[in-house]
């Protein structure tokens, strides 16, 4: 019953987690936008969200969580597994398409990694006030009021 | 919170920024400097920016891993009458090229730009992350 009450909660958590770490890869390519031979870096955040969610999101899988010695225990945490799978340097990291070649070697595209900041930080906002409208729904309707 | 990683590489950016427009500024301030006592004229210098490895998370940051001078020869100007000369009459200036380093300068500024424009976005998202549920 509560895991049903903080499904989406969980789910948008998780987004938050990837949208941070999104915002970190693309200031580290912003700040190396001189760099000479360095290779810009992004990942798929679409794939990454559905990876972190995983097909078992909310519900305990077959498989026993950390810290679990029977499949009856109460699980800590909706998916103990897939969260910590979201720690920095486990997420991969794709190389980005470089547009315009340069003589240095350095394939960040300035314009494109701006773009994708703004957008990333809307998104990222949105996902905390999606986060906030859902906190106050739950407590309205915990409240009864 | 990776978010907080961000200060540690946009302020390692803007340091190195800081770092190449000092030597902008040490370059055109010496634009015209004649040999020195050492007989040897400015030579322009530049940094070499590369990647390092930040934190537990491998952040990419940037350092100046080096300053190289420029070993092309001093620019030549005819001027017998100045103590420097030599004795065909010729002064050696600083091997600086100007445009070269205000086109250096204003690069350096907009990356600086740039990277506090980043270090301010994820301020205003980290005081935001702070709010949830209030």
């Amino acid at each position: 019953m509560l895991d049903k009450l903080t499904n989406t909660l969980d789910f948008h958590s998780k987004a938050l987690v990837l949208r941070a770490e999104r915002q970190r890869a693309i200031a580290g390519n912003i700040a190396n936008a001189d760099t000479p031979g360095y290779a810009a870096r992004d990942f798929a955040f679409a794939d990454a969200l559905k990876d972190a969610t995983g097909p078992s999101a909310g519900v305990a899988g077959p498989a026993l969580a950390s810290g679990r010695s029977d499949a009856r225990h109460i699980p800590l945490g909706a998916n103990p597994d897939s969260s910590a799978s979201l720690g920095g340097s486990s997420l991969p990291r794709d190389y980005t398409v470089q547009t315009q070649p340069t003589m240095d070697g350095n394939s960040v595209d300035l314009d494109r990694e701006r773009a994708a900041f703004a957008d990333n930080a809307v998104r990222y906002e949105a996902t905390l006030r999606f986060i906030n409208g859902h906190g106050k729904t739950m407590l309205a309707a915990i409240q009864g009021q | 919170m990776s978010m907080f990683s961000i200060f540690g590489i946009s302020g390692s950016a803007v340091s190195a920024q800081s770092q190449r427009l000092n030597v902008v500024a040490s370059n055109l301030a010496n634009a015209d400097a004649v040999a020195g006592p050492d007989g040897q004229p400015y030579k322009a210098r530049q940094v070499v920016f590369q990647t390092v490895a930040m934190g537990a998370d491998n952040a990419p940051g940037v350092r100046v891993d080096a300053i190289t001078e420029n070993q092309a020869p001093g620019r030549k100007v005819h001027d017998p009458v100045n103590p420097m000369a030599d004795a065909q009459g010729y002064v050696t200036h600083s091997n600086v090229n100007a445009v070269e380093e205000m086109v250096n300068m204003i690069s350096a500024s907009r990356s600086y730009q740039n990277n506090v424009e980043v270090m301010n976005t994820a301020k205003t998202l980290l005081l935001k992350t702070l709010q949830i549920g209030q």
